[in-house]
Protein backbone atom coordinates (compact mmCIF):
# COMPACT_ATOMS: atom_id res chain seq x y z
CA UNK A 1 0.00 0.00 0.00
CA UNK A 2 2.77 2.44 1.04
CA UNK A 3 3.80 2.22 -2.96
CA UNK A 4 0.71 3.34 -4.18
CA UNK A 5 0.35 6.15 -1.38
CA UNK A 6 3.58 7.80 -2.18
CA UNK A 7 3.12 7.98 -6.17
CA UNK A 8 -0.73 9.65 -5.69
CA UNK A 9 0.87 12.04 -2.97
CA UNK A 10 3.78 12.26 -4.86
CA UNK A 11 1.41 14.44 -7.76
CA UNK A 12 -1.23 15.71 -5.80
CA UNK A 13 -0.03 15.95 -1.76
CA UNK A 14 -3.52 18.10 -1.10
CA UNK A 15 -6.02 15.36 -1.76
CA UNK A 16 -7.81 14.66 1.06
CA UNK A 17 -7.59 11.47 2.98
CA UNK A 18 -11.28 9.90 1.88
CA UNK A 19 -10.61 10.38 -1.68
CA UNK A 20 -7.59 8.79 -1.39
CA UNK A 21 -8.33 5.88 0.90
CA UNK A 22 -11.80 5.57 -1.82
CA UNK A 23 -9.03 5.56 -4.57
CA UNK A 24 -6.94 3.12 -3.63
CA UNK A 25 -9.82 0.52 -2.48
CA UNK A 26 -8.46 1.26 1.68
CA UNK A 27 -10.17 2.24 4.30
CA UNK A 28 -9.56 5.98 5.70
CA UNK A 29 -8.12 4.68 8.78
CA UNK A 30 -5.52 2.27 7.22
CA UNK A 31 -4.27 4.66 5.29
CA UNK A 32 -4.11 7.47 7.36
CA UNK A 33 -2.06 5.42 9.96
CA UNK A 34 0.47 4.61 6.73
CA UNK A 35 0.65 8.14 6.10
CA UNK A 36 1.48 9.19 9.73
CA UNK A 37 3.86 5.82 9.88
CA UNK A 38 6.02 7.64 6.85
CA UNK A 39 6.43 10.77 8.05
CA UNK A 40 7.48 9.36 11.40
CA UNK A 41 10.53 7.24 9.13
CA UNK A 42 11.40 10.33 7.35
CA UNK A 43 9.83 8.66 3.83
CA UNK A 44 7.29 11.40 3.90
CA UNK A 45 9.73 15.09 4.33
CA UNK A 46 7.68 17.85 3.43
CA UNK A 47 4.74 18.87 1.38
CA UNK A 48 5.48 21.45 -0.99
CA UNK A 49 3.64 23.28 -3.62
CA UNK A 50 4.99 23.41 -7.40
CA UNK A 51 4.94 26.99 -8.29
CA UNK A 52 6.29 28.48 -11.58
CA UNK A 53 7.59 31.58 -10.45
CA UNK A 54 8.02 32.82 -14.29
CA UNK A 55 4.37 33.64 -13.97
CA UNK A 56 4.57 35.89 -10.99
CA UNK A 57 5.99 38.76 -10.58
CA UNK A 58 8.44 37.72 -8.12
CA UNK A 59 12.11 38.10 -9.34
CA UNK A 60 14.07 34.75 -8.38
CA UNK A 61 17.35 33.74 -9.84
CA UNK A 62 18.22 30.02 -9.86
CA UNK A 63 21.72 28.62 -10.06
CA UNK A 64 23.17 25.31 -10.28
CA UNK A 65 26.79 25.16 -9.05
CA UNK A 66 29.05 22.51 -9.72
CA UNK A 67 31.52 22.14 -6.79
CA UNK A 68 35.12 20.08 -6.50
CA UNK A 69 35.89 19.81 -3.22
CA UNK A 70 38.92 17.47 -1.26
CA UNK A 71 37.36 15.19 1.40
CA UNK A 72 39.45 15.86 4.45
CA UNK A 73 40.41 12.50 6.87
CA UNK A 74 37.89 11.32 9.19
CA UNK A 75 35.23 13.98 7.21
CA UNK A 76 34.52 12.66 4.43
CA UNK A 77 31.94 14.73 2.07
CA UNK A 78 29.10 14.16 4.66
CA UNK A 79 30.41 16.88 6.61
CA UNK A 80 31.16 19.29 3.59
CA UNK A 81 28.08 18.77 2.47
CA UNK A 82 26.51 19.91 5.84
CA UNK A 83 28.31 23.04 6.17
CA UNK A 84 27.06 23.87 2.39
CA UNK A 85 23.35 23.06 3.05
CA UNK A 86 23.03 24.74 6.05
CA UNK A 87 23.03 28.39 4.38
CA UNK A 88 19.02 28.64 3.62
CA UNK A 89 19.73 30.04 0.37
CA UNK A 90 20.69 26.53 -0.75
CA UNK A 91 17.57 24.54 -1.98
CA UNK A 92 19.41 21.64 -3.08
CA UNK A 93 22.84 19.70 -2.22
CA UNK A 94 24.10 16.17 -4.82
CA UNK A 95 26.76 14.18 -4.14
CA UNK A 96 27.82 13.53 -7.52
CA UNK A 97 29.54 10.95 -9.75
CA UNK A 98 32.20 12.29 -12.49
CA UNK A 99 33.62 15.27 -12.98
CA UNK A 100 32.52 16.72 -10.17
CA UNK A 101 31.67 16.24 -6.50
CA UNK A 102 28.89 18.15 -5.48
CA UNK A 103 25.88 19.81 -7.14
CA UNK A 104 24.52 23.15 -5.25
CA UNK A 105 20.96 24.89 -6.38
CA UNK A 106 20.68 28.04 -5.12
CA UNK A 107 18.06 30.45 -5.44
CA UNK A 108 18.32 33.81 -5.05
CA UNK A 109 17.03 37.59 -5.35
CA UNK A 110 19.10 38.78 -8.19
CA UNK A 111 22.52 37.31 -9.71
CA UNK A 112 24.75 39.77 -7.56
CA UNK A 113 23.93 37.90 -4.63
CA UNK A 114 24.66 34.26 -6.38
CA UNK A 115 27.99 35.42 -6.78
CA UNK A 116 28.57 36.76 -3.79
CA UNK A 117 27.61 33.46 -2.17
CA UNK A 118 30.57 31.82 -4.46
CA UNK A 119 33.22 34.43 -3.63
CA UNK A 120 32.01 35.05 -0.11
CA UNK A 121 31.24 31.94 1.40
CA UNK A 122 31.51 28.72 -1.10
CA UNK A 123 34.75 28.87 -2.68
CA UNK A 124 36.77 30.24 0.44
CA UNK A 125 35.59 26.71 2.11
CA UNK A 126 38.77 25.15 3.10
CA UNK A 127 37.87 21.95 1.30
CA UNK A 128 36.38 23.65 -1.73
CA UNK A 129 38.85 23.39 -4.98
CA UNK A 130 36.71 25.20 -7.74
CA UNK A 131 33.37 25.88 -8.53
CA UNK A 132 31.37 26.51 -11.81
CA UNK A 133 28.14 28.44 -11.89
CA UNK A 134 24.96 28.00 -14.43
CA UNK A 135 22.05 29.85 -14.43
CA UNK A 136 19.02 28.58 -15.06
CA UNK A 137 17.30 30.67 -17.79
CA UNK A 138 13.97 28.90 -18.11
CA UNK A 139 12.44 25.77 -16.55
CA UNK A 140 10.47 23.86 -18.99
CA UNK A 141 9.43 20.86 -16.50
CA UNK A 142 10.18 20.40 -12.95
CA UNK A 143 9.15 17.57 -10.56
CA UNK A 144 7.65 15.53 -13.79
CA UNK A 145 5.04 18.25 -14.69
CA UNK A 146 5.61 20.90 -17.57
CA UNK A 147 5.24 24.15 -16.73
CA UNK A 148 4.76 26.16 -19.70
CA UNK A 149 1.53 24.17 -21.30
CA UNK A 150 -1.59 24.33 -20.45
CA UNK A 151 -3.43 20.88 -20.83
CA UNK A 152 -6.12 21.24 -23.06
CA UNK A 153 -8.55 17.62 -23.64
CA UNK A 154 -8.79 17.46 -27.12
CA UNK A 155 -11.21 14.65 -28.15
CA UNK A 156 -14.23 14.72 -28.85
CA UNK A 157 -16.75 14.96 -26.46
CA UNK A 158 -18.88 11.51 -27.05
CA UNK A 159 -17.34 8.79 -29.13
CA UNK A 160 -18.38 4.88 -29.30
CA UNK B 1 -32.37 10.21 -61.98
CA UNK B 2 -32.20 6.73 -60.41
CA UNK B 3 -32.10 6.00 -56.81
CA UNK B 4 -28.13 6.20 -56.54
CA UNK B 5 -28.23 4.11 -53.11
CA UNK B 6 -27.57 0.72 -52.18
CA UNK B 7 -30.76 -0.84 -50.06
CA UNK B 8 -28.76 -2.46 -48.00
CA UNK B 9 -26.61 0.29 -47.00
CA UNK B 10 -29.76 2.81 -46.46
CA UNK B 11 -31.26 0.09 -44.25
CA UNK B 12 -28.68 0.52 -41.55
CA UNK B 13 -29.74 2.50 -38.78
CA UNK B 14 -27.47 5.15 -37.74
CA UNK B 15 -25.45 4.89 -34.30
CA UNK B 16 -27.43 5.80 -31.62
CA UNK B 17 -24.47 7.33 -30.49
CA UNK B 18 -23.87 9.68 -33.50
CA UNK B 19 -27.84 11.24 -32.02
CA UNK B 20 -26.18 12.01 -29.34
CA UNK B 21 -22.79 13.61 -30.07
CA UNK B 22 -25.40 15.77 -32.50
CA UNK B 23 -26.71 17.10 -28.84
CA UNK B 24 -23.41 17.71 -27.36
CA UNK B 25 -21.73 19.60 -29.64
CA UNK B 26 -24.90 22.07 -29.45
CA UNK B 27 -23.16 22.73 -26.26
CA UNK B 28 -19.35 23.59 -26.31
CA UNK B 29 -19.07 24.14 -22.32
CA UNK B 30 -20.49 21.20 -21.04
CA UNK B 31 -18.53 18.46 -19.13
CA UNK B 32 -18.57 15.04 -21.06
CA UNK B 33 -18.43 12.03 -19.45
CA UNK B 34 -18.82 10.68 -22.71
CA UNK B 35 -15.73 9.40 -24.31
CA UNK B 36 -14.65 6.14 -25.58
CA UNK B 37 -11.29 6.85 -25.41
CA UNK B 38 -8.17 6.71 -23.19
CA UNK B 39 -7.48 10.54 -21.80
CA UNK B 40 -3.88 9.86 -21.67
CA UNK B 41 -1.55 10.94 -24.70
CA UNK B 42 0.56 8.00 -26.72
CA UNK B 43 3.47 7.47 -24.56
CA UNK B 44 6.68 9.66 -25.74
CA UNK B 45 8.92 6.91 -26.67
CA UNK B 46 6.27 5.55 -28.49
CA UNK B 47 5.05 8.97 -30.81
CA UNK B 48 8.94 9.47 -31.08
CA UNK B 49 9.28 5.89 -32.53
CA UNK B 50 6.69 7.29 -35.48
CA UNK B 51 7.95 10.76 -35.85
CA UNK B 52 12.00 8.62 -36.93
CA UNK B 53 10.39 6.42 -38.82
CA UNK B 54 8.99 9.16 -40.48
CA UNK B 55 12.25 11.15 -40.79
CA UNK B 56 13.85 7.94 -41.90
CA UNK B 57 11.57 8.39 -45.18
CA UNK B 58 9.52 4.81 -44.25
CA UNK B 59 6.52 6.37 -46.03
CA UNK B 60 5.91 3.53 -48.58
CA UNK B 61 3.35 0.48 -47.94
CA UNK B 62 4.06 -2.54 -46.10
CA UNK B 63 3.23 -6.16 -46.90
CA UNK B 64 -0.88 -6.22 -46.41
CA UNK B 65 -0.93 -8.42 -43.37
CA UNK B 66 1.60 -5.81 -41.89
CA UNK B 67 5.44 -5.44 -40.92
CA UNK B 68 7.11 -8.61 -40.48
CA UNK B 69 8.73 -7.11 -37.22
CA UNK B 70 5.31 -6.14 -35.73
CA UNK B 71 3.37 -9.38 -36.74
CA UNK B 72 6.06 -11.41 -34.58
CA UNK B 73 6.16 -8.56 -31.92
CA UNK B 74 2.30 -9.30 -31.90
CA UNK B 75 2.60 -12.79 -32.06
CA UNK B 76 5.41 -12.47 -29.35
CA UNK B 77 3.15 -10.59 -26.97
CA UNK B 78 0.03 -12.92 -27.21
CA UNK B 79 2.07 -15.49 -26.55
CA UNK B 80 3.47 -13.88 -23.28
CA UNK B 81 0.25 -12.38 -21.97
CA UNK B 82 -2.05 -14.83 -22.70
CA UNK B 83 -0.65 -17.79 -23.48
CA UNK B 84 -1.92 -18.74 -27.11
CA UNK B 85 1.07 -19.42 -29.41
CA UNK B 86 0.38 -17.65 -33.09
CA UNK B 87 2.74 -18.04 -36.17
CA UNK B 88 3.51 -14.93 -37.34
CA UNK B 89 3.91 -15.94 -41.08
CA UNK B 90 -0.20 -16.97 -41.57
CA UNK B 91 -2.06 -16.20 -38.29
CA UNK B 92 -1.69 -12.62 -37.92
CA UNK B 93 -3.37 -9.81 -39.75
CA UNK B 94 -2.32 -5.70 -39.01
CA UNK B 95 -5.28 -3.63 -39.48
CA UNK B 96 -7.05 0.25 -39.28
CA UNK B 97 -7.75 -0.78 -35.98
CA UNK B 98 -9.88 -3.43 -34.37
CA UNK B 99 -12.85 -1.90 -36.04
CA UNK B 100 -11.49 -3.25 -39.74
CA UNK B 101 -10.93 -6.36 -38.00
CA UNK B 102 -14.44 -6.63 -36.65
CA UNK B 103 -15.97 -5.96 -40.63
CA UNK B 104 -13.49 -7.78 -42.56
CA UNK B 105 -13.81 -10.71 -39.78
CA UNK B 106 -17.52 -11.29 -40.59
CA UNK B 107 -16.86 -10.66 -44.30
CA UNK B 108 -14.74 -13.41 -44.24
CA UNK B 109 -16.75 -15.81 -42.45
CA UNK B 110 -20.43 -15.25 -42.69
CA UNK B 111 -22.66 -16.55 -46.03
CA UNK B 112 -25.46 -15.04 -46.73
CA UNK B 113 -28.35 -16.10 -43.84
CA UNK B 114 -25.93 -17.23 -41.46
CA UNK B 115 -26.50 -16.28 -38.06
CA UNK B 116 -24.24 -14.23 -35.91
CA UNK B 117 -24.97 -13.68 -32.19
CA UNK B 118 -24.89 -10.16 -30.39
CA UNK B 119 -24.76 -9.85 -27.00
CA UNK B 120 -25.71 -6.17 -26.11
CA UNK B 121 -25.49 -3.89 -24.65
CA UNK B 122 -22.24 -4.04 -26.32
CA UNK B 123 -20.23 -1.44 -28.84
CA UNK B 124 -22.12 -0.27 -31.95
CA UNK B 125 -20.56 -1.69 -35.01
CA UNK B 126 -21.17 -5.09 -34.41
CA UNK B 127 -24.59 -5.49 -36.09
CA UNK B 128 -23.99 -2.96 -38.64
CA UNK B 129 -20.54 -5.43 -40.08
CA UNK B 130 -22.72 -8.58 -39.58
CA UNK B 131 -25.78 -7.47 -41.93
CA UNK B 132 -22.91 -5.05 -44.20
CA UNK B 133 -21.36 -9.24 -44.23
CA UNK B 134 -24.72 -10.36 -45.21
CA UNK B 135 -25.37 -12.13 -42.21
CA UNK B 136 -28.14 -11.79 -39.91
CA UNK B 137 -27.51 -10.58 -36.24
CA UNK B 138 -29.37 -12.60 -33.58
CA UNK B 139 -29.25 -10.01 -29.94
CA UNK B 140 -28.75 -11.87 -26.62
CA UNK B 141 -29.75 -9.55 -24.15
CA UNK B 142 -27.31 -9.34 -21.34
CA UNK B 143 -28.89 -8.72 -17.66
CA UNK B 144 -27.25 -6.57 -14.69
CA UNK B 145 -28.53 -9.75 -12.27
CA UNK B 146 -25.31 -11.59 -14.33
CA UNK B 147 -23.32 -8.27 -14.31
CA UNK B 148 -23.64 -8.35 -18.04
CA UNK B 149 -21.75 -11.59 -18.75
CA UNK B 150 -22.94 -14.26 -21.49
CA UNK B 151 -24.48 -17.27 -19.57
CA UNK B 152 -24.32 -20.75 -21.04
CA UNK B 153 -28.04 -20.84 -20.76
CA UNK B 154 -28.16 -17.24 -23.15
CA UNK B 155 -26.41 -18.63 -25.19
CA UNK B 156 -28.06 -22.12 -26.08
CA UNK B 157 -30.78 -20.33 -26.36
CA UNK B 158 -29.77 -17.95 -29.20
CA UNK B 159 -28.14 -21.31 -30.93
CA UNK B 160 -30.03 -22.16 -34.02
CA UNK B 161 -28.98 -24.37 -37.13
CA UNK B 162 -28.05 -21.03 -38.59
CA UNK B 163 -25.56 -20.06 -36.20
CA UNK B 164 -21.76 -19.62 -37.52
CA UNK B 165 -20.58 -16.68 -35.62
CA UNK B 166 -20.86 -15.39 -31.56
CA UNK B 167 -19.39 -12.33 -31.15
CA UNK B 168 -17.89 -12.31 -27.42
CA UNK B 169 -16.85 -8.11 -26.24
CA UNK B 170 -14.95 -8.47 -23.16
CA UNK B 171 -13.78 -6.80 -21.37
CA UNK B 172 -16.71 -4.81 -22.31
CA UNK B 173 -17.90 -1.76 -23.63
CA UNK B 174 -19.89 0.34 -22.41
CA UNK B 175 -21.07 -1.90 -19.00
CA UNK B 176 -17.36 -2.48 -18.11
CA UNK B 177 -17.86 -6.46 -17.55
CA UNK B 178 -15.66 -9.14 -17.85
CA UNK B 179 -15.93 -12.48 -18.71
CA UNK B 180 -13.65 -15.14 -16.22
CA UNK B 181 -12.26 -18.47 -16.70
CA UNK B 182 -15.10 -19.84 -15.31
CA UNK B 183 -17.25 -18.30 -16.86
CA UNK B 184 -15.61 -18.59 -20.28
CA UNK B 185 -15.17 -22.30 -19.63
CA UNK B 186 -18.99 -22.48 -19.39
CA UNK B 187 -19.71 -21.52 -22.99
CA UNK B 188 -16.29 -22.91 -24.68
CA UNK B 189 -18.11 -26.15 -24.06
CA UNK B 190 -21.29 -25.48 -25.28
CA UNK B 191 -19.49 -23.33 -28.57
CA UNK B 192 -17.43 -26.71 -29.39
CA UNK B 193 -20.58 -28.94 -29.10
CA UNK B 194 -22.50 -26.55 -31.67
CA UNK B 195 -19.59 -26.59 -33.76
CA UNK B 196 -19.92 -22.17 -34.45
CA UNK B 197 -16.99 -19.94 -34.28
CA UNK B 198 -15.90 -16.74 -32.09
CA UNK B 199 -14.95 -13.55 -32.79
CA UNK B 200 -13.10 -12.30 -29.76
CA UNK B 201 -12.95 -8.79 -29.23
CA UNK B 202 -10.00 -8.15 -27.05
CA UNK B 203 -9.45 -4.34 -27.47
CA UNK B 204 -9.82 -3.43 -23.83
CA UNK B 205 -7.82 -7.03 -22.62
CA UNK B 206 -5.33 -4.77 -20.54
CA UNK B 207 -8.10 -2.77 -18.90
CA UNK B 208 -8.87 -5.47 -16.71
CA UNK B 209 -8.65 -5.21 -13.23
CA UNK B 210 -9.18 -8.23 -10.97
CA UNK B 211 -6.35 -10.43 -11.84
CA UNK B 212 -5.63 -10.62 -15.47
CA UNK B 213 -7.34 -11.00 -18.26
CA UNK B 214 -7.94 -14.77 -19.99
CA UNK B 215 -8.79 -14.74 -23.90
CA UNK B 216 -11.52 -17.92 -24.56
CA UNK B 217 -8.87 -18.40 -27.27
CA UNK B 218 -6.37 -20.45 -24.57
CA UNK B 219 -8.68 -22.25 -23.60
CA UNK B 220 -9.20 -26.03 -24.70
CA UNK B 221 -10.52 -26.45 -28.57
CA UNK B 222 -10.87 -23.24 -28.91
CA UNK B 223 -7.99 -21.74 -30.58
CA UNK B 224 -8.94 -22.97 -34.39
CA UNK B 225 -12.22 -21.63 -33.59
CA UNK B 226 -11.96 -18.36 -32.26
CA UNK B 227 -10.72 -15.03 -34.47
CA UNK B 228 -9.26 -12.65 -31.63
CA UNK B 229 -9.01 -9.33 -31.79
CA UNK B 230 -7.36 -6.72 -30.27
CA UNK B 231 -5.20 -3.59 -30.67
CA UNK B 232 -3.41 -0.16 -29.72
CA UNK B 233 -6.46 2.16 -29.09
CA UNK B 234 -7.02 1.69 -25.66
CA UNK B 235 -4.09 -0.36 -24.05
CA UNK B 236 -1.73 2.17 -25.44
CA UNK B 237 -3.74 5.32 -25.75
CA UNK B 238 -3.12 5.05 -29.44
CA UNK B 239 -6.95 5.85 -30.69
CA UNK B 240 -5.44 8.56 -33.59
CA UNK B 241 -3.13 5.89 -34.81
CA UNK B 242 -5.72 3.12 -35.96
CA UNK B 243 -3.94 0.48 -35.83
CA UNK B 244 -5.58 -2.85 -34.58
CA UNK B 245 -4.82 -6.89 -35.26
CA UNK B 246 -6.61 -9.99 -35.81
CA UNK B 247 -5.63 -13.64 -34.85
CA UNK B 248 -7.00 -16.92 -35.53
CA UNK B 249 -6.33 -19.86 -38.32
CA UNK B 250 -4.64 -19.47 -41.24
CA UNK B 251 -7.83 -20.57 -43.55
CA UNK B 252 -9.91 -17.56 -41.91
CA UNK B 253 -6.64 -15.15 -41.75
CA UNK B 254 -5.91 -15.47 -45.38
CA UNK B 255 -9.15 -14.38 -46.47
CA UNK B 256 -8.87 -11.25 -44.54
CA UNK B 257 -6.19 -10.61 -45.92
CA UNK B 258 -7.51 -10.66 -49.14
CA UNK B 259 -10.04 -8.77 -48.30
CA UNK B 260 -8.04 -6.18 -46.58
CA UNK B 261 -5.81 -5.69 -49.80
CA UNK B 262 -8.67 -4.94 -51.99
CA UNK B 263 -10.03 -2.29 -49.21
CA UNK B 264 -7.06 -0.79 -47.55
CA UNK B 265 -3.61 -1.98 -48.60
CA UNK B 266 -1.97 -2.09 -45.15
CA UNK B 267 -2.27 -0.37 -42.28
CA UNK B 268 -0.76 2.86 -41.84
CA UNK B 269 3.18 2.34 -42.23
CA UNK B 270 4.09 5.31 -39.72
CA UNK B 271 1.44 3.48 -36.93
CA UNK B 272 2.88 0.55 -37.64
CA UNK B 273 6.57 1.92 -36.67
CA UNK B 274 5.17 3.23 -33.84
CA UNK B 275 3.35 -0.05 -32.58
CA UNK B 276 6.72 -2.23 -32.68
CA UNK B 277 8.13 0.17 -30.09
CA UNK B 278 4.92 -0.08 -28.34
CA UNK B 279 4.96 -3.68 -27.86
CA UNK B 280 8.72 -3.92 -27.38
CA UNK B 281 8.64 -1.32 -24.33
CA UNK B 282 5.28 -0.78 -23.21
CA UNK B 283 4.56 -2.22 -20.47
CA UNK B 284 5.56 -0.06 -17.62
CA UNK B 285 3.41 2.59 -19.08
CA UNK B 286 0.70 -0.07 -19.85
CA UNK B 287 0.95 -0.42 -15.87
CA UNK B 288 0.60 3.26 -14.81
CA UNK B 289 -2.01 3.59 -16.95
CA UNK B 290 -4.17 0.60 -15.50
CA UNK B 291 -3.39 1.60 -12.15
CA UNK B 292 -4.72 5.54 -12.76
CA UNK B 293 -7.82 3.89 -14.49
CA UNK B 294 -8.39 1.27 -11.34
CA UNK B 295 -8.18 4.49 -8.91
CA UNK B 296 -10.59 6.27 -10.63
CA UNK B 297 -13.24 3.47 -11.28
CA UNK B 298 -12.75 2.93 -7.36
CA UNK B 299 -13.85 6.47 -7.21
CA UNK B 300 -16.77 6.65 -9.72
CA UNK B 301 -18.44 3.55 -8.31
CA UNK B 302 -17.76 5.08 -5.21
CA UNK B 303 -19.51 8.04 -5.96
CA UNK B 304 -22.59 6.83 -7.53
CA UNK B 305 -23.46 4.43 -4.81
CA UNK B 306 -23.20 7.27 -2.65
CA UNK B 307 -25.50 8.62 -4.52
CA UNK B 308 -28.44 5.95 -4.17
CA UNK B 309 -27.49 4.85 -7.74
CA UNK B 310 -26.91 0.98 -8.01
CA UNK B 311 -24.13 -0.42 -10.47
CA UNK B 312 -22.53 -3.90 -10.20
CA UNK B 313 -18.81 -4.17 -10.35
CA UNK B 314 -17.20 -3.22 -13.40
CA UNK B 315 -14.09 -4.88 -13.35
CA UNK B 316 -12.86 -4.26 -17.40
CA UNK B 317 -12.70 -1.09 -19.56
CA UNK B 318 -13.35 2.36 -18.26
CA UNK B 319 -17.18 2.62 -17.69
CA UNK B 320 -19.27 2.44 -15.32
CA UNK B 321 -22.79 1.41 -16.11
CA UNK B 322 -25.34 2.57 -13.42
CA UNK B 323 -28.98 1.46 -13.49
CA UNK B 324 -31.41 4.86 -12.98
CA UNK B 325 -34.36 2.87 -13.44
CA UNK B 326 -36.08 3.92 -10.18
CA UNK B 327 -36.49 7.59 -11.28
CA UNK B 328 -38.77 6.33 -14.03
CA UNK B 329 -37.40 8.44 -17.09
CA UNK B 330 -35.70 6.65 -20.20
CA UNK B 331 -32.29 6.56 -20.55
CA UNK B 332 -32.47 9.09 -23.30
CA UNK B 333 -34.37 11.40 -21.34
CA UNK B 334 -32.22 11.52 -18.21
CA UNK B 335 -29.13 11.95 -20.34
CA UNK B 336 -30.61 14.68 -22.38
CA UNK B 337 -32.26 16.30 -19.31
CA UNK B 338 -28.55 16.15 -17.72
CA UNK B 339 -26.80 17.35 -20.32
CA UNK B 340 -29.39 20.42 -20.66
CA UNK B 341 -29.43 21.28 -16.82
CA UNK B 342 -26.58 20.22 -15.69
CA UNK B 343 -24.30 20.18 -18.49
CA UNK B 344 -22.91 17.12 -18.04
CA UNK B 345 -22.82 14.72 -20.95
CA UNK B 346 -23.23 11.06 -20.06
CA UNK B 347 -24.27 8.16 -23.09
CA UNK B 348 -27.59 7.16 -22.72
CA UNK B 349 -27.20 2.75 -22.24
CA UNK B 350 -29.82 2.58 -25.71
CA UNK B 351 -26.59 4.09 -27.89
CA UNK B 352 -25.52 0.11 -27.23
CA UNK B 353 -28.57 -1.95 -27.83
CA UNK B 354 -32.34 -1.55 -26.62
CA UNK B 355 -31.19 -3.68 -24.05
CA UNK B 356 -29.26 -0.88 -22.61
CA UNK B 357 -33.10 1.04 -21.55
CA UNK B 358 -32.51 2.19 -18.23
CA UNK B 359 -28.82 2.37 -18.01
CA UNK B 360 -26.24 5.18 -18.82
CA UNK B 361 -22.73 4.78 -20.01
CA UNK B 362 -20.42 7.11 -17.83
CA UNK B 363 -16.77 7.13 -19.04
CA UNK B 364 -13.88 7.33 -16.40
CA UNK B 365 -11.40 8.26 -19.08
CA UNK B 366 -11.15 11.53 -17.41
CA UNK B 367 -8.85 13.24 -14.63
CA UNK B 368 -9.91 12.99 -11.17
CA UNK B 369 -10.64 16.58 -10.73
CA UNK B 370 -13.05 16.43 -14.10
CA UNK B 371 -14.80 13.37 -12.60
CA UNK B 372 -15.26 15.37 -9.10
CA UNK B 373 -16.50 18.32 -10.63
CA UNK B 374 -19.02 16.44 -12.97
CA UNK B 375 -20.29 13.84 -10.07
CA UNK B 376 -21.34 17.13 -8.08
CA UNK B 377 -23.53 18.36 -10.58
CA UNK B 378 -24.78 14.68 -11.74
CA UNK B 379 -25.91 14.57 -7.53
CA UNK B 380 -26.94 17.79 -7.57
CA UNK B 381 -29.63 16.56 -10.30
CA UNK B 382 -30.46 13.21 -8.72
CA UNK B 383 -31.56 15.19 -5.45
CA UNK B 384 -33.47 17.64 -7.32
CA UNK B 385 -34.97 14.32 -9.00
CA UNK B 386 -35.80 12.69 -5.91
CA UNK B 387 -37.25 16.16 -4.48
CA UNK B 388 -39.72 15.09 -7.21
CA UNK B 389 -38.88 15.98 -11.07
CA UNK B 390 -36.41 18.15 -12.73
CA UNK B 391 -37.53 21.85 -13.79
CA UNK B 392 -38.19 21.01 -17.56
Amino acid sequence: MREKILAVIEKNSRIDLHDLAVLLGESEAAVANEIADMEKENIICGYHTLINWDNTSDEKVVALIEVRVTPQRGMGFDKIAERIYQYSEVQAVYLMSGAYDFMVMLEEKTMRAVAQFVSDKLSPMDSVLSTATHFVLKKYKDHGTVLSQKIQDERMLVTP
Amino acid sequence: MRNPLADKAVAIKPSGIRKFFDIVSEMPDAISLGVGEPDFETPWHIREEGIYSLERGRTFYTSNSGLKELKQEICSYIDRRFRVPYRYQDEVIVTVGGSEAIDIAMRAMLNPGEEVIIPQPSYVSYEPCAILADGVPVIVELKEENEFRLTKEQLLAAITPKTKLLILPYPNNPTGAIMEKKDLEEIASVIIEHDIFVLSDEIYSELSYNGGHVTIASLPGMRERTILINGFSKSYAMTGWRLGYACGPAEIISQMVKIHQFAIMCAPTTSQYAAVEALRNGDADVAVMRESYNQRRRFLVHRLREMGLTCFEPYGAFYVFPSIQKFGMSSDDFATTLLQEEKVAVVPGTAFGDCGEGFLRISYAYSLESLKKALDRVEHFIQRLDKGGANS
